[in-house]
């Protein structure tokens, strides 16, 4: 090679970001010097429009052929700046990042020290890229079909939005019926519109759609493949209702040998009780009931007479002996919106949960008020009467440093709603605890305005516990809050008949294990990880994969809705651009040093390798290589290259790093 | 088969703990644990010395440690709650701060005493719900109970913040082990309150407010005695009762007794073996329902 | 005592955990010593040998290798790949007689920016009074 390297190299002030800690102008000094340096310059912002046309400009004007930049982290800017080595016609791939805000700036508090570790990263950068050479990116054709898992209201949206655009969506959802928390909602806030009634046309849409393949009770299991063409394995748990058979009629519930329910209704939050055969609740999606086989008599001891089965009659759609079954598909893309867990109020003890029968969760409350729930819409305590008087207390396992140290988002707001709730179903005096009302939501604190012109009280501080212990008269038989009014500045008792414990959001127990099924990250408190928490907020490290709604972080319905159809929009736009850019960083076998020893066959997990008995040489499918090198350290004779991340690349940057020039 | 434990009971249980001494001795006779007394044993510290010199107090406090460390049985049962805490506290301090691991190894060294490691602090409460468990201690409650509900009360020191086996807000252990024996309890939302400590002492109105709004709530809750596991709470609660009648003209007269107390009657020891003469207030209940049941048990041989 | 002086600590970090729990360092402004120089490789399974033996003989006064925890690797299972390649390494490495504290393989997640504070600081804190790395030739002399 003969070519003569001409290197530009650009030093980033990030405003101050980098500036304040390291000596930009130093570096950029230093650079200068550094061997194939042609430019050396140091800008303000070298991401702005200006900064990239510097670079395009050089390279015209000093016939630059390698370019560095010294700036923020390539996962943020690498693509803009090799997009403006593109049109500044040089290949996008003889250019290299160096990391000196995230992992320099603003990370160290010495200056000197910090400059000096920026000088020694430009030289490596400028010491390897003069190895680079040029690449074409690689492309993968999309498959049309989306996967969307999860069925709350995140993923129903995320599915009919695809679904309208005229992709094939598979939606699978854990549960029996599709709704999520959703449903389970009275109203929502601050509108105050029925929950159901804006959710269940949107349940029925997505059962009629023709290009929506609901599977209910059922579970990804296994997910293989990549971006463009996953294939993924869903496992359908028998409902022992044959769903393409059954109508809907519900008699065989009806018929079922228990005549009142007798098990706790996971729907009602055990505030009710359901039959062996039971279908969550009326406006479920699929209308199908389903049997559960802890319960059932048939299930348990094999001598049930089997009424339901006579009921459904002709139908037979009742099938008693139905396995599991698996399905597995080929998607292109996949949508996540698996949603949270509420955090249990068992966990903070102090609150009297599962001690005290009058103390709810607010998740109980939200069926109590609902007219379709266990008590038809009658705000009553255990014992049937009508309370007098309601204590919610808010950030119920959050903000809380011995549980979850997140804020929820949705608890001020949903406890001011119930609030509202209560006092029109009971006209109680209600108080909320709080240790900051946080109402930023179009229309929220509006909407907490309308609470207190309502008399609804709102008492600063955060509650030490829920007590059954009477001080006087006055609170016998009552609950009582015990609470320092942090306004007021002393110690309050306030004896209440009715506690409701706003219990915030966490990831599911089994957030982990999803997260290793789609080979996903999460962030420190267990939610899935967004690639980037401003400009990529849908997006994952996985290609191909979105995020929608609360498995991502805690939010409201507006949020998870806007969010779901952000996922959409995204896999949307990959799909149809037919195909996705991928990076060109694949391994290749050097034939002439290839000894046929098959060492690297066994290291790819992908199974691109193989061994051609003809040649007795290894090759690598440049379709199947995901670019993780592993091949190419084990390589005894040197032979595996790769793309970007060569052996001389690495070397060199190495001893650009440590040659103390 | 008999179990065997290294034994450090402590200051209080040798003067106004004596009953729980006996008590637990009986006990743990009883049920075939073996409690071999710590020789040399010196005062914990408890929280007062801590307060004063922090550095010498973990010394003082880390030299049961370092004895138990020697014995045979590094198992070391202390049924006064003050010692446990300030013992875990030691060996939670020892562990996670290097000037106090430092200056304690120093304060050894000088007594040319082994350092603490491997010994495990234990309540016998949490031994009797772990170690006995309570099929054992049902099998082992031969004695029906003739007395009322009782209210088990914690305290502060026992459950927090070193609480290894049990809930530290809402503690059940007692409850599990009473109700094993067949000894019914009521709902006791006061149980990990303050007992007023040593403020009893320091400053009496501030101090017997906090036995009196304890002892109503047991009473008002129904119970007919109250249970302890610690000899300052058990003090606290059975003392003062006279000063607190003449102060609030309410006749509360309630017996405050150690748990290893009505559990070792459950189990057949006698009433005098488990110091239940020692008691001061409430004496007419306590000897309704252990005399007239030691009676009634020798009426019928 | 060999004096103290600020050791040159080169780390060969996977794209996708270890990384970016450097890039979370930075963008939660977490504070942790200057001294690592951060070599970016798309997995833990690339780091070849090699890499390691050539910074030590350039003056590397340690050499941290990150990446991600067992299980969570973004191609399966390169970071098992690593770890075999470590544990034959470490001995190589001790055998040329440079310290254990100087050769460090950890799994940092992309959540866990404040472990990579304290794995970083606390590999300096060891190398520091371990002083500048003698080079081969100065042990055999």
């Amino acid at each position: 090679m003969s070519e003569e390297i001409r290197t530009g190299v650009y030093t980033c002030h990030c405003g101050s970001n980098i500036a304040a800690t390291v000596d930009v102008k130093a570096v950029a000094e230093y650079a200068a010097k550094l061997p194939n340096v042609v430019v050396s310059r140091d800008y303000k912002y070298m991401c702005s429009d200006p900064g990239q046309d510097l670079i395009k400009q050089d390279i015209r004007e000093h016939k630059l052929n390698r370019i560095v930049v010294a700036s923020c982290s390539p996962h943020l800017h690498e693509h803009t700046f090799r997009t403006a080595l593109a049109k500044g016609g040089l290949n996008e791939f003889l250019f290299q990042m160096v990391n000196i805000r995230e992992q320099d700036s603003w990370v160290h508090l010495d200056k000197p020290a910090a400059t000096v570790k920026a000088m020694d990263l430009v030289r490596a950068a400028v010491c390897r890229v003069a190895l680079h050479k040029p690449l074409t990116k690689g492309s993968v054709p999309i498959r049309a079909d989306v996967l969307v898992v999860g069925g709350g209201i995140a993923g129903i949206h995320a599915a009919l939005t695809l679904a309208n655009a005229g992709k094939k969506v598979y939606l699978v959802e854990r549960e029996p019926t599709i709704g999520g928390h959703m449903a389970k909602f009275d109203k929502t806030f601050p509108t105050l519109d029925c929950a159901a009634c804006i959710l269940t046309p949107k349940m029925s849409s997505v059962r009629a759609h023709p290009n929506i393949t609901l599977w209910s009770y059922s579970e990804v299991t296994q997910v293989d493949g990549y971006v463009g063409n996953f294939k993924v394995t869903v496992t359908r748990k028998p409902r022992y209702i044959m769903e393409d058979l059954c109508v809907g009629c519900l008699e065989c519930i009806e018929a079922c040998v228990y005549k009142e329910g007798k098990f706790v209704d996971e729907f009602n939050m055990g505030l009710s009780k359901r039959k062996p055969i039971y279908i969550p609740f009326p406006q479920a999606i699929p209308q199908v009931p389903v049997i559960d086989p802890e319960t059932c008599i048939d299930f348990k001891t094999g001598k049930c007479k089997k009424s339901c089965v006579d009921a459904c009659g002709e139908r037979h759609a009742i099938n008693l002996k139905m396995k599991e079954t698996t399905e597995i598909i080929d998607v292109g893309t996949i949508i996540l919106s698996t949603g949270f867990q509420v955090f249990d109020a068992h966990r903070s003890p102090e609150y009297g949960y599962g001690v005290y029968p009058n103390v709810y969760t607010a998740l109980e409350i939200e069926r109590l008020v609902n007219a379709s729930g266990p008590t038809s819409g009658e705000v009553v305590l255990r014992d049937g009467k009508r309370p007098k008087s309601v204590a919610i207390i808010h950030c119920v396992g959050s903000r809380d440093e011995k549980n979850n140290r997140w804020c929820s988002r949705v608890c001020c707001m949903y406890s001011l709603k119930l609030a509202h709730l209560l006092k029109e179903h009971t006209d109680a005096e209600i108080f909320n605890f709080y240790i900051d009302i946080r109402t930023p939501g179009k229309g929220f604190e509006e909407f907490y305005q309308k609470l207190r012109n309502e008399g609804v009280h709102f008492i600063r501080g955060k509650v030490a516990e829920v007590t059954d212990w009477a001080f006087d008269p006055s609170e016998e038989g009552k609950l009582v809050i015990r609470v320092e009014d942090t306004l007021l500045g002393f110690a309050r008792r306030i004896p209440v008949d009715m506690v409701v414990l706003a219990t915030g959001l966490e990831p599911h127990a089994d957030a982990q294990e999803v997260r290793r099924r789609f080979n996903l990250t999460c962030s420190s408190e267990g939610f899935f990880l967004e690639r980037h928490p401003k400009l990529a907020p849908v997006s994952t490290f996985t290609d191909g994969v979105f995020l929608a709604g609360a498995c991502q972080s805690p939010k409201d319905i507006p949020d998870t809705v806007a969010q779901a159809g952000a996922a959409a929009a995204e896999a949307l736009a990959l799909i149809d651009a037919g195909h996705v850019e991928i990076e060109p960083n694949t391994a290749f076998v050097l034939e002439e040093d290839c000894s046929g020893c098959r060492t690297c066959i066994p290291m790819c997990p992908f199974s691109a390798i193989t061994f051609s008995e003809e040649t007795k040489l290894a090759s690598i499918n440049q379709a199947l290589c995901k670019g993780c090198g592993t091949c190419v350290a084990s390589c005894p004779s040197g032979s595996i290259v790769q793309n970007l991340y060569d052996d001389e690349e690495i070397f060199a940057e190495i001893e650009g790093v440590l040659s103390n020039a | 088969m008999p179990q065997d434990y290294s034994y450090f009971p402590g200051c209080s249980l040798q003067s106004t703990g004596v009953a729980y001494d006996e008590s637990v001795r009986a006990l743990f006779a009883l049920l075939d644990l073996k409690l071999h007394e710590l020789p040399e044993w010196n005062c914990c510290g408890a929280t007062s010395y801590m307060s004063i010199d922090e550095g010498s107090a973990f010394v003082l406090s880390a030299r049961n440690l370092s004895l138990a460390a020697q014995a045979k049985h590094r198992d070391l049962v202390t049924p006064c709650s003050a010692c446990y805490l300030v013992l875990k506290k030691t060996q939670d301090y020892v562990e996670h701060y290097p000037a106090i691991a430092n200056k304690v190894q120093q304060g050894l060294q000088a007594e040319g005493l082994p350092p603490l490691n491997g010994v495990q602090v234990r309540h016998p409460l949490e031994i009797l719900y772990n170690d006995v468990g309570l099929d054992r201690i049902k099998h082992a409650s031969v004695r029906p109970w003739r007395g009322a509900p009782i209210a088990c009360y914690y305290g502060c020191q026992l459950v927090r913040p070193y609480c290894d086996s049990d809930q530290q807000q809402n503690p059940t252990h007692m409850e599990e082990v009473l109700k094993a024996a067949g000894i019914p309890t009521v709902d006791f939302a006061l149980k990990t309150k303050c007992c007023g400590g040593s403020l009893t002492g320091t400053i009496p109105a501030v101090g017997q407010r906090l036995n009196y709004l304890i002892l109503k709530e047991a009473i008002r809750k129904g119970a007919g005695a109250i249970v302890t596991v610690c000899p300052l709470c058990q003090y606290n609660l059975d003392a003062y009762q006279a000063d607190i009648r003449k102060s609030t003209g309410e006749a509360i007269d309630i017996p405050v007794l150690y748990f290893s107390q009505v559990l070792g009657w459950a189990m057949g020891a006698d009433a005098k073996a488990l110091g239940l003469q020692r008691s001061i207030a409430g004496k007419q209940t306590i000897k309704q329902w252990f005399a007239a049941s030691e009676r009634e048990e020798k009426a019928h041989v | 005592m060999p004096e103290a002086v600020e050791p040159k600590i080169l780390a060969i970090f996977c794209n996708w955990c270890t990384y970016l729990a450097a890039d979370l360092a930075g963008t939660s402004r977490i504070k942790y010593p200057a001294n690592i120089r951060v070599v970016r490789v798309m997995c833990s399974g690339r780091v070849d040998p090699q890499f390691v033996m050539d910074a030590f003989a350039k003056g590397a006064d340690g050499v941290l290798i990150g990446g991600c925890h067992p299980g969570d690797c973004h191609y399966q299972e390169g970071n098992y790949k690593c770890l075999r390649r470590f544990e034959l390494l470490r001995r190589m490495v001790k055998e040329m007689g440079i310290e254990d504290e100087r050769f460090r393989l950890e799994w940092i997640s992309a959540s866990e920016g404040d472990r990579l504070r304290t794995v970083v600081t606390d590999m300096v804190e060891k190398i520091r009074p371990l002083g500048p790395r003698q080079t081969l030739t100065e042990v055999t002399q």
